[in-house]
C-alpha cells in the first residue's frame, strides 16, 4: 500500500468511454455507450445502486396518457416551460417531453414493475405543474425501481464498474490540450491513484445540494461535476436557480431536511398552517390564477374530476409552495418545530395511505414516531435540486470542451429557472442515454486519428494536489470548514435572497477558500472520509461561489431564484442566461441570450390558457 | 434532552482490530448514525462508514449494533437507556476493509450470476399489459435495498467462508423468486436456484426475515414458495414419466 506522500500512480485503464457517476443517468448513458459498442467504464464514489437516484420517490413523467389520453408531448413540453418560467432550454424540453415515453417502457422491457392501471397499463399519478396525471410510479419508491432496473441491465451487459472510486480530474491532451484524453482519480478504499485513458468522458455526477445545512441531498453531493467540467474548460448556466423542495422532515433536528414526496400532494395531501387554515389559496400567483382552483370545493373536486376543474393549489410547482411555506412560517403561523402541516390523514383512509406511500409511511414512524395515516406530518422546505450545470447541446449532451458531456442533474438548462417533480427521473433517462450514444460516436470517430495522449505532468500535478492534505501540519479539520460553508449558504444563499447577504456570502466564501488551502486530515490514506471531505470540500466551495455570483448578476425573482430586492419577474431577464467559465483560477461571468422558441412552439402557449 | 453516549466502535483494518471507546454527545431524536458522524467530525476524522441517503432508502449503512445486524441510519438512540454503552462492529460476515466498512463484493459478484429478465414481447401497440395483483408479489421483493443485512445474518455463510462459492444467500433468493413470479419472464429459474445458487443449503431459519428493514417476507413469500415450485418440477410423477417417454422438444411442453 502507497505511503501517505506517495503520488506514484500504478493503475491505468483504457476505455472508449468512461461515465463518472452511476445514477440513473450515468447507468443510462453506460448501458447506451456500451450498445453502441463503445467499451465503457462506470466510475461511482458509491457502491453499485447507491447513488441519489434511489431516493427519487414520486415517479417518471412521461406523458403516455394511459389514464388521460388527451396527454401528449406537447401538453408536457408546455407544463415544462411553465414549470421553468420559460427559461428552459427549448429544445431540451421539446426532446424530453418527445421521449419520456418510450424510455419508461424501455425500464419495463428491462424488468421494471411499475404500478398499474384496471386495464394493465402502467399506472400514473398527479404531481405539481403537471396537467395531467403523469408519473409513472411504483408506491412512493420509484427511484429504488429505476435505480435497480438499470443496475441489474447494466450488469448483465457486463459494463465494467469502478466502485467507490472518485474523480478529481478530467485530463486533456498535451500540455494546453482542448481535447478530453482521460480521468484521474483514486480508489476510496485504499487510497491509491488510478488513471483512465479514454476519449470522452460523461459527468454524470448529479447536484450540489450538500453546500446547504438543510438538505434532502447525501454526502455525494458535492457539486464534483461541475467543477470539474469548469475547470476543464467548460461552462455552467442557470447556476442561481437552486430548488428548495416545499416539504423536507422538519423534527426531529437529525431528519431535518429528509424529503418528504410530492406524492403526499398528489394523492390529495394538503398543506395547513398552525391556524388549520388551508393557505396555499392565498398564494395563487398571476402566472398560474387560469389554471388553479381558487376554492376549496372546486379544488378537491379536481382529483377525480379534471376536465372541469382546476388544479388545486397544493400543486403549484414547488418553487410557488416552497416561498408559500417560508411565507407563513415567518408569519408566525408555523408549527411547534419550525414547519407546517402536511396532512393526508383526515383526507384519505389509512388502506389508502399505506398503499401509495408506503415508504413514507415507514420513514415518519420509525424516525419521527409520527403515523400518517392518524395525524400530520410537520414538513419545511429543504434544498433539494439545482437547476444548473454544465452548458450543453440539446441533442448530443456536449460540452464546449471536445470529449466531455453532461447529463442529469450536472447538466443545465433542461429544467431553466424551475423544476416540475418527476421531470428529473425523466430527464436521467432521456439525455442519459444521448449523452452515451453521443460519448461512443465521439470515441468511434477519434479512434483513426491520433490518438489523445495524457499530459503526464497533469496527472502527477492532480495526484500532489490531491495529497495536499497530508502534507499539511497543524491545518484545520475539514469537517469545521464543511460544516461553515454549509451555514453560509443555508443563511445568506438560501430561498430568499439579497444584494447585501449575497455579497456578504461572497466575502465568506473567500475567506472559507483560504481556510480550504490549509487542511489537515487524520490517519492515512485507507478509506479515511476526512481525506475525501477535503477534496470534496473544494468543489463545494467552487460551485457555491458560483451560485452566489449567479445570483448576485440576476436582479429578479423567477422560479429558484427569489430576490427580497428584486421581488418581480422581469420581461428582460426572461431572455438571458447568465454563464460561468473559470479563467485562470477565477470564475467569470458573462451574460447570454437564451435560445429562442421557433414559432411553432410558441404557438402551444397561446392556443391554450 | 442531549447527553452523553458511551460508545465502543470497532476499529481497525484487514491486518486486526479492536473495540475502541467513546464518549460522545448525542440530541434528542438521533439515530446511531449521527453519533458516528459526530465522532467523524470531532474525534476520529478518518473513522470509516458506508452511508448516503440517511434514510433507510439506499442500503449502505449497514453495519452491527449490539450484536445485530441494522441499518445505522435507522436505528434510533431512544430504543437504548441514556446509560446504555452502544457498540457498533462491522457486519461479520464479509472481509474487513476499515473500521465499520466491509468488501461486499460477493454480493456483486453472486448477482452477476443470475441470468437476466427475458420478457416475452409486447402487445402490437408496444405496451405490455400486467394486473396489479400480478406484480405486487415482485414487488414486494424489489423493496430490497440491498443492504445485504439478510447476507450478513444467514448462518450458512456467516460463519462459512466455504459456502460462499456455493451459495448466493437470501438477497439472491429473492432475486431468483421476483423474476420466477414476474408476469412476463421466460426463464424458468427454478433449476438455477436450486443448482446455481444453493437454495437447498438454506434450512429457513427466517433469520433473514428477521433482520430485512424493509420488512420482506423473505423466507415465507421468496424461499418457501420457490423451494416449493423446485421440488413441483423435479419430482412431478407426469414430468419424470415424460422425462422418460418423450423426446427432449416434447418434454419442455408438458414441463411448462
Amino acid at each position: 500500500m502507497s505511503t501517505a506522500n506517495s503520488a506514484h500512480i500504478g493503475e491505468r485503464h483504457s476505455y472508449d468511454v468512461v461515465i463518472v457517476g452511476a445514477g440513473g443517468a450515468g447507468l443510462r448513458a453506460a448501458i447506451a455507450a456500451h450498445d453502441a459498442g463503445a467499451r465503457t467504464a462506470i466510475v461511482c464514489k458509491s457502491l453499485l445502486g447507491k447513488a441519489h437516484t434511489v431516493m427519487a420517490e414520486g415517479g417518471i413523467a412521461a406523458a403516455m396518457g394511459n389514464l388521460w389520453p388527451d396527454d401528449n408531448w406537447k401538453v408536457h413540453f408546455r407544463d415544462t416551460m411553465r414549470g421553468g418560467k420559460m427559461l428552459n432550454n427549448w429544445r431540451m424540453a421539446q426532446l424530453h417531453a418527445q421521449e419520456a415515453p418510450a424510455r419508461v417502457l424501455e425500464l419495463e422491457e428491462w424488468g421494471a414493475l411499475f404500478d398499474r392501471t384496471a386495464d394493465g397499463l402502467i399506472s400514473q399519478r398527479d404531481f405539481g405543474g403537471h396537467r395531467y396525471a403523469r408519473l409513472a410510479h411504483v408506491g412512493d419508491r420509484t427511484g429504488l425501481e429505476m435505480i435497480r432496473t438499470l443496475q441489474q441491465r447494466a450488469v448483465s451487459l457486463g459494463i465494467d464498474v469502478f466502485m467507490e472510486c472518485t474523480i478529481t480530474d478530467i485530463l486533456k491532451d498535451g500540455k494546453d490540450g482542448d481535447k478530453v484524453a482521460g480521468a484521474f482519480g483514486y480508489w476510496r478504499e485504499s487510497g491509491r491513484f488510478v488513471v483512465f485513458e479514454a476519449p470522452s468522458v460523461v459527468l454524470a455526477t448529479g447536484g450540489i445540494g450538500k453546500s446547504f445545512k438543510v438538505t434532502s441531498n447525501s454526502w455525494e453531493y458535492t457539486g464534483d461535476g461541475h467543477t470539474l467540467a469548469l475547470r476543464a474548460g467548460a461552462s455552467l448556466i442557470n447556476m442561481e436557480f437552486v430548488q428548495f423542495h416545499p416539504t423536507g422532515m422538519v423534527w426531529p433536528p437529525s431528519v431535518r431536511g429528509i424529503l418528504v414526496t410530492e406524492s403526499v400532494r398528489g394523492d390529495g395531501g394538503v398543506l395547513k398552517n398552525s391556524e388549520g387554515r388551508r393557505f396555499m389559496f392565498d398564494y395563487i400567483p398571476e402566472f398560474f390564477k387560469a389554471e388553479t382552483a381558487d376554492t376549496i370545493e372546486e379544488a378537491d373536486r379536481w382529483y377525480t374530476d379534471k376536465k372541469n376543474n382546476r388544479r388545486p393549489p397544493e400543486l403549484l410547482p414547488r418553487d410557488e409552495v416552497a416561498r408559500a411555506i417560508n411565507a407563513e412560517i415567518k408569519a408566525g403561523r408555523g408549527t411547534p418545530h419550525g414547519g407546517i402541516y402536511l396532512d393526508i390523514a383526515s383526507r384519505r383512509d389509512a388502506d389508502y395511505i399505506k398503499r401509495r406511500l408506503p415508504s413514507m409511511y415507514h420513514q415518519f414512524k420509525e424516525l419521527a414516531d409520527v403515523d400518517i395515516t392518524r395525524e400530520p406530518m410537520e414538513i419545511g422546505p429543504t434544498c433539494h435540486y439545482v437547476m444548473g450545470g454544465v452548458e450543453v447541446d440539446a441533442d448530443t449532451g456536449a460540452s464546449s470542451v471536445q470529449g466531455l458531456y453532461a447529463a442529469g442533474e450536472v447538466a443545465g438548462g433542461m429544467h431553466g429557472a424551475n423544476r416540475l417533480g418527476g421531470n428529473s427521473l425523466s430527464d436521467l433517462l432521456v439525455f442519459g442515454r444521448r449523452a452515451g450514444l453521443n460519448a461512443a460516436y465521439h470515441a468511434a470517430r477519434v479512434k483513426n486519428q491520433t490518438p489523445v495522449s495524457i499530459h503526464e505532468e497533469a496527472v502527477q500535478a492532480a495526484a500532489n494536489t490531491a495529497l495536499a492534505p497530508f502534507a499539511e501540519e497543524g491545518g484545520e479539520n475539514p469537517y469545521s470548514v464543511q460544516k461553515d460553508l454549509q451555514e453560509v449558504m443555508h443563511s445568506l444563499v438560501g430561498i430568499i435572497r439579497t444584494a447585501d447577504e449575497l455579497e456578504q456570502a461572497l466575502a465568506e466564501i473567500e475567506k472559507l477558500a483560504e481556510r480550504a488551502e490549509h487542511l489537515t486530515v487524520e490517519g492515512n490514506r485507507q478509506y479515511n472520509p476526512g481525506w475525501h471531505l477535503a477534496i470534496d470540500l473544494q468543489n463545494m466551495l467552487w460551485v457555491s461561489e458560483c451560485i452566489a455570483r449567479a445570483a448576485l448578476a440576476r436582479t429578479e425573482s423567477r422560479g429558484g431564484h427569489t430576490r427580497d430586492d428584486y421581488p418581480m419577474t422581469d420581461r428582460e431577464w426572461g431572455t438571458k442566461n447568465i454563464v460561468l467559465s473559470e479563467r485562470e483560477g477565477a470564475i467569470d461571468l458573462a451574460i447570454k441570450p437564451l435560445p429562442a422558441l421557433p414559432d411553432e412552439l410558441k404557438a402551444l402557449f397561446e392556443e391554450q390558457s | 434532552m442531549g447527553y452523553d453516549l458511551s460508545m465502543r466502535v470497532w476499529r481497525g483494518n484487514e491486518d486486526g482490530g479492536a473495540l475502541q471507546d467513546f464518549t460522545v454527545s448525542v440530541e434528542e431524536g438521533e439515530v446511531v448514525l449521527d453519533a458516528l458522524h459526530r465522532l467523524q467530525a470531532t474525534q476520529a476524522g478518518d473513522l470509516a462508514i458506508r452511508w448516503n441517503c440517511k434514510a433507510g432508502k439506499c442500503g449502505s449503512c449497514s453495519a452491527e449494533i449490539n450484536g445485530r445486524p441494522r441499518l445505522m441510519c435507522m436505528t434510533r438512540l431512544s430504543e437504548y437507556e441514556p446509560s446504555e454503552t452502544i457498540t457498533v462492529t462491522p457486519m461479520r460476515t464479509f472481509p474487513i476493509i476499515k473500521d465499520l466498512v466491509t468488501d461486499v463484493s460477493y454480493n456483486y459478484e453472486k448477482a452477476k450470476e443470475i441470468p437476466a429478465f427475458a420478457p416475452t414481447p409486447p402487445d402490437p401497440d408496444g405496451k405490455h399489459r400486467m394486473m396489479q395483483v400480478d406484480v405486487e408479489r415482485g414487488q414486494e421483493f424489489r423493496k430490497c435495498i440491498e443492504c445485504f443485512l439478510c447476507q450478513d445474518t444467514c448462518h450458512v455463510v456467516r460463519d462459512h467462508e466455504d459456502n460462499k462459492s456455493a451459495f448466493a444467500g437470501p438477497r439472491f433468493f429473492l432475486r431468483y423468486a421476483e423474476l420466477d413470479m414476474h408476469p412476463l419472464d421466460t426463464h424458468d429459474r427454478r433449476q438455477l436456484a436450486q443448482a446455481a445458487a444453493g437454495l437447498s443449503m438454506c434450512n429457513i431459519t427466517k433469520c433473514c426475515t428477521e433482520v430485512c428493514p424493509e420488512h420482506i417476507k423473505i423466507t415465507d413469500n421468496a424461499i418457501i414458495p420457490m423451494k416449493e415450485r423446485v421440488v413441483d418440477r423435479k419430482y412431478d410423477p407426469l414430468v419424470w414419466l415424460g422425462s422418460k417417454i418423450f423426446r427432449r422438444d416434447q418434454r419442455e411442453e408438458v414441463e411448462s
